[in-house]
Order: structure tokens, then C-alpha cells, then sequence
């Protein structure tokens, strides 16, 4: 008989939806079907077990093929590649669980290289405003439970976050919300007329890269301001009739997607952002939230955090102090200034999501490619190490856009010999150590003076 | 331009960045009817689009999610990253939308596949693959 696993987490975006149901065949080996997740959710679940997988780490030969490899000596080759680089770089994180981070953390600090995740290219800009002017924000439950206004300003969660909407924003009853939908007043900010904009009640088309200049007017207004008859292609009637409706909110949330984070003015459109739902308070309860792209991009802010005290962007290359300067030890920024002299994609696929200018740069130097799947990154990568994909073979942690930490399990077990990114990292991080420790020997003998052995 | 996903993307993705279903669902541009129509294309005519920093060849289609005249859209994926621009203003951040963009027919002219894009950037395209 197949087996229905219920309470599955979904390994894809930042809604982290955990109520799948799963059906996996009699042997334990096939996923049949999948209920519950949205497209995407279901491609990530049927994909796995599909006869693509990798099986075995495969190291570039000279002649540009791949050959199979043992994990211990793709280990190995890690190992050295960190070892032997004067400052390694080592990026991704949205698709792994916290475990996996945390082995990854002691591997870096151990190599003293660089760490970063998919924030630096995606909410980054977020951690930035968080850090100048604070983070009034909520978990989702009480949004479902509370909001009676609902805006999303540069998100489209109809692509990006299938089931926000009807999960936690727009569409479910909750406590005090019980009509559901007809309960919520949803405003929709966007250059594009998008398919979220489809199901909002105000749709302001504003003018790309001009969203700062809007929230300013919308600011004014609340503190009770003369603003001009147009301001980034809206009319003033429409500024103040929205700003009434935000006044006026039992309880709102923002949610704020690349809009905002991948436009001019980058932290400055969030920090504006911050702010006005700081105004709001004075009047009513407001609250907002960052739209977090991967299921568990969430995660390496909350353990690095813990581990190190910053979120992204880590330079450990002092190994006993760590330093953060996003504009400095960025991935990008790092990539085009020539700064790193090696690299590790783990979970993530910079060979397709960096602008191609840094990858070519980061491609003059070693590439390893942690990943189940093959992508762009491991197709240019000197070494390809698969691992098992967390959600689906391995379970874990991991961190939902609101901070909340959700148990994730395990449907099935990874192709045979396929090991975890936790596992990985902590067999990398021994075989450094065991590096480490015959150079400490060869130094000793050096230093020690003639007619003294080393080690007496 | 500005850069951003789809569903169709998402989707893709997950099917494998080497499959079909990548190829066709992020080597595309959606624009106005308008500009459609001043740059003289015909649905589903192959474009060349540069920017500052590089160019890609992409299919305009028609999209579903309308924009004001002067705006395109690509895809988050392979090709929209030939032509985003990697200055971050000091945040880390790549300029992924907002930057801009010249639009213009090919002919004779093929879309490149993502390996090819990307392998061919850093000089490890074999041209069997």
C-alpha cells in the first residue's frame, strides 16, 4: 500500500508551507503525488525522484568532462582548495536547513574565509534599513487573524509566494477577520499590473524606481502635510484617499518584496518603508513584514546571528573577530573587486541568479558547487558534490519569512550514498582540521633548535 | 527593464535549469503594445537587448501582467543576468531592476541556450552540449 505522509514543509519560498500531503510508493523510493503544494511545491517534490539525480561527486578532468568521485576525495579537494585560498568565499544557504548552516559556519571560521547567503543579493538590502531604524513587524498568524488591511508594495506574491495570499494575507478566516476576504481592504503598489494587483481593491501604478518618493507623500499626508498634484505618477486624490484607509486600519501589514530591495535607493526605500509604518502606530496598529525568498533564507540571519552576532556578509578572514560592511564583503562587491581566491556555491545557483560580469570574475579561481540538482553553477565548477535535498530526504530546521522556525521531515531516503550538507561540512571541517594539524607539526620541527626533537 | 519572477519560472526551475521548459519560460521579453508596435516587431520576433554592461537575444512575447509604455520585463534566470548591471550602490545588492536598455529586431539570429550563455562567459562552452 502507499503511504500518505502528512504535515510535509515545502522546500521552496519563504511561506514555508507545512500542511503538503505526501504519497510515496510501497518501497518507500517514489513520490506519487503531492497535495497541497502549489506548482511550483509539487515540481520540487516529483523532481527528486527523477532518474537525473546525481549520485556520486564528479571532479572537471582537464579535457572538460566530468569523473566520478569518491565523497572522501571530494572532501578532500574541498578541504584543500580552503585551505591552500588567501581568502575563500563561501556562498548561498537559502536552500538548506539550519544544521547545515551552523557545520558551515565552523567550516568558514575554521578557513577563515568569507560567508555569505542569498540575502546579499536579495533582502540584504532589508537587513541594511532593519539595522538603521528597527523592524515593528508580526509572524503571519496574526496578520490571518488581525489584518483588516493588507499592502504589498513591490511583491507579487501570485508568482513569487503562491500560497501567501490564501495561507496568511488575504483569503483565510481568522480570529477576528471571520468574512475573510470581504473583511480586508488589499492595496497592490507596483510598476506592473501584476497578477497580485488582479485581486486588490487600490491599484497604484507607480513609476519604476520612484517608490521612496511615494512613500515621502504618503508620510506628509499622514502627518497631516501639503503634498504636489502628482507624485511618481499618482495623483495627490489618490495619495490621501489611501493614507485615510492606512489611518484608519485595525491592524495592517506591509509586505515588500525586490520592488523595493532591488531598486534605486536599495535600504533607503525599506528604511522610508520602516518608517511610515512607525508613523502609522501613532494612529493604529501597523505592522510589516519582508516577502524572504527561499524557505529557509531566513535561517543563516538567525543562526549566524547567534553564532557570530551579524546576519550576512562576514569577513572571518581575522579568524578571531568577525566584521560586517555589506558594500565590502558582499559577495558581488567582493566578486567584481577580485577580492576572493576561491569559491563555494552551496544551495544556492550563483552561475545563473549573479549578474554574469561576477561570475566570470569568481571563474578565475576554484568553483565547488554543493547541490542535489544540476544547475548553471555546477555545470562551470571545478568539483560538483551532491548532497541530499532537505524537505524531501533530509530533515531540519528552518526559518519561515516571519522568523518562525518550523520542523521540517524527511519523505523519503537520498539516492544511496548521498550524505546531508550538515554531514558534508562537518567531514570538510575534520579534514581541515587534520590540515592544520600537520602543518602545526612541519612548523614545530622547523622552530624547534638543533638536537631538540620537535614534540619533546 | 526590470528583472523579476513568474510562475512559469519557478516551475521551470525546479524541472532543471538545462530543460526545455527553462529555455522557454525566462529567454523572453515583455513590453507595451505600444513599444511593440514603435520598434515595428511582430508577436513572437526575436530582440536583441542591451544594456551598459552586456547583450542577450530574447523572444517577445506578449505577457499577461501589463506594463506602461517604456517598461520591459525578462525573467529572473540566465538571460536577464547577461545584461543586469553588478553595481550594487555599496549594498551588495546587483541594479536587478531599474536600469536601462536598448531594445532592437535580429535577424538570422538564434537564442543561445543557458549553458551555452553561461559556459560560453567563462570560456568552457564545448558547442556539443
Amino acid at each position: 500500500m502507499p503511504k500518505k505522509v502528512e504535515n510535509v514543509g515545502c522546500p521552496y519560498c519563504g511561506v514555508c508551507c507545512d500542511d503538503l500531503v505526501v504519497t510515496v510508493s510501497d518501497d518507500g523510493k517514489q513520490i506519487l503525488e503531492v497535495e497541497n503544494a502549489c506548482a511550483i511545491g509539487n515540481q520540487i517534490f516529483h523532481h527528486a525522484t527523477g532518474s537525473e539525480r546525481i549520485r556520486l561527486p564528479r571532479l572537471r578532468q582537464p579535457d572538460g568532462t566530468y569523473k566520478d568521485i569518491s565523497y572522501e576525495e571530494a572532501v578532500d579537494y574541498a578541504a584543500k582548495v580552503l585551505y591552500n585560498a588567501k581568502k575563500p568565499l563561501i556562498y548561498g544557504f537559502g536552500s538548506t536547513n539550519c544544521e547545515g548552516m551552523a557545520a558551515a559556519a565552523k567550516v568558514a571560521e575554521k578557513a577563515g574565509a568569507v560567508l555569505d547567503n542569498c540575502a546579499s543579493i536579495c533582502h540584504g538590502s532589508s537587513f541594511l534599513a532593519i539595522f538603521d531604524n528597527g523592524y515593528p513587524s508580526c509572524t503571519l498568524g496574526e496578520t490571518k487573524n488581525r489584518a483588516d488591511v493588507i499592502v504589498y508594495w513591490g511583491a507579487n506574491p501570485a508568482h513569487a509566494h503562491p500560497r501567501h495570499m490564501s495561507r496568511y494575507s488575504i483569503f483565510p478566516r481568522g480570529f477576528f477577520t471571520g468574512k475573510g476576504h470581504m473583511s480586508r481592504k488589499i492595496i497592490v503598489i507596483d510598476p506592473r499590473h501584476t497578477d497580485t494587483a488582479q485581486v486588490a481593491d487600490i491599484y497604484l501604478q507607480v513609476k519604476q524606481g520612484h517608490d521612496y518618493e511615494l512613500f515621502d507623500a504618503f508620510r506628509a499626508v499622514v502627518r497631516g502635510h501639503e503634498i504636489p498634484d502628482v507624485v511618481a505618477g499618482i495623483k495627490r486624490e489618490q495619495i490621501v484617499e489611501v493614507a485615510n484607509i492606512l489611518k484608519k486600519a485595525r491592524f495592517g501589514t506591509i509586505f515588500y518584496g525586490m520592488g523595493l530591495c532591488h531598486s534605486d535607493g536599495r535600504n533607503h526605500n525599506v528604511d522610508i518603508a520602516i518608517s511610515l509604518t512607525r508613523d502609522l502606530n501613532d494612529y493604529t496598529k501597523w505592522t510589516i513584514m519582508a516577502m524572504r525568498g527561499h524557505y529557509n533564507i531566513t535561517g543563516p540571519g538567525a543562526v549566524w546571528s547567534w553564532q557570530y552576532g551579524y546576519p550576512y556578509c562576514l569577513d572571518l578572514t581575522k579568524k578571531d573577530i568577525a566584521h560586517m560592511n555589506p558594500g565590502e564583503t558582499s559577495s558581488i562587491d567582493l566578486a567584481m573587486r577580485d577580492e576572493v581566491d576561491a569559491f563555494i556555491n552551496i544551495g544556492t545557483d550563483a552561475g545563473a541568479h549573479f549578474p554574469i560580469d561576477a561570475v566570470k570574475h569568481l571563474r578565475k579561481h576554484p568553483w565547488i558547487t554543493i547541490d542535489p540538482n544540476i544547475n548553471m553553477a555546477s555545470e562551470i565548477s571545478d568539483l560538483h558534490i551532491p548532497v541530499g535535498i532537505v524537505g524531501v530526504e533530509v530533515p531540519g530546521i528552518v526559518y519561515r519569512m516571519d522568523n518562525v522556525p518550523i520542523q521540517y521531515r524527511k519523505v523519503i531516503d537520498p539516492p544511496e550514498g548521498v550524505i546531508s550538507d550538515e554531514e558534508l561540512f562537518e567531514r570538510i571541517y575534520r579534514r581541515l582540521s587534520e590540515l592544520e594539524a600537520d602543518e602545526a607539526v612541519k612548523e614545530h620541527a622547523k622552530a624547534a633548535p638543533e638536537g631538540v626533537r620537535a614534540g619533546e | 527593464m526590470i528583472t523579476q519572477r513568474s510562475i512559469e519560472e519557478g516551475v521551470a526551475m525546479e524541472k532543471g535549469k538545462t530543460t526545455p521548459e527553462y529555455f522557454e519560460a525566462c529567454s523572453i521579453i515583455e513590453m507595451h503594445d505600444d513599444d511593440v508596435k514603435a520598434l515595428g516587431l511582430v508577436p513572437n520576433q526575436l530582440v536583441r537587448v542591451t544594456s551598459e554592461c552586456g547583450n542577450v537575444v530574447v523572444k517577445t512575447v506578449k505577457g499577461r501582467q501589463s506594463l506602461y509604455p517604456g517598461l520591459a520585463f525578462i525573467p529572473q534566470g540566465v538571460w536577464a543576468n547577461q545584461v543586469v548591471p553588478p553595481r550594487t550602490q555599496a549594498t551588495g545588492e546587483p541594479q536587478y531592476s531599474g536600469f536601462p536598455v536598448t531594445v532592437e529586431p535580429v535577424n538570422g539570429e538564434k537564442r543561445k541556450s543557458a549553458l551555452e550563455l553561461v559556459q560560453g562567459a567563462v570560456g568552457m562552452w564545448r558547442g556539443d552540449q
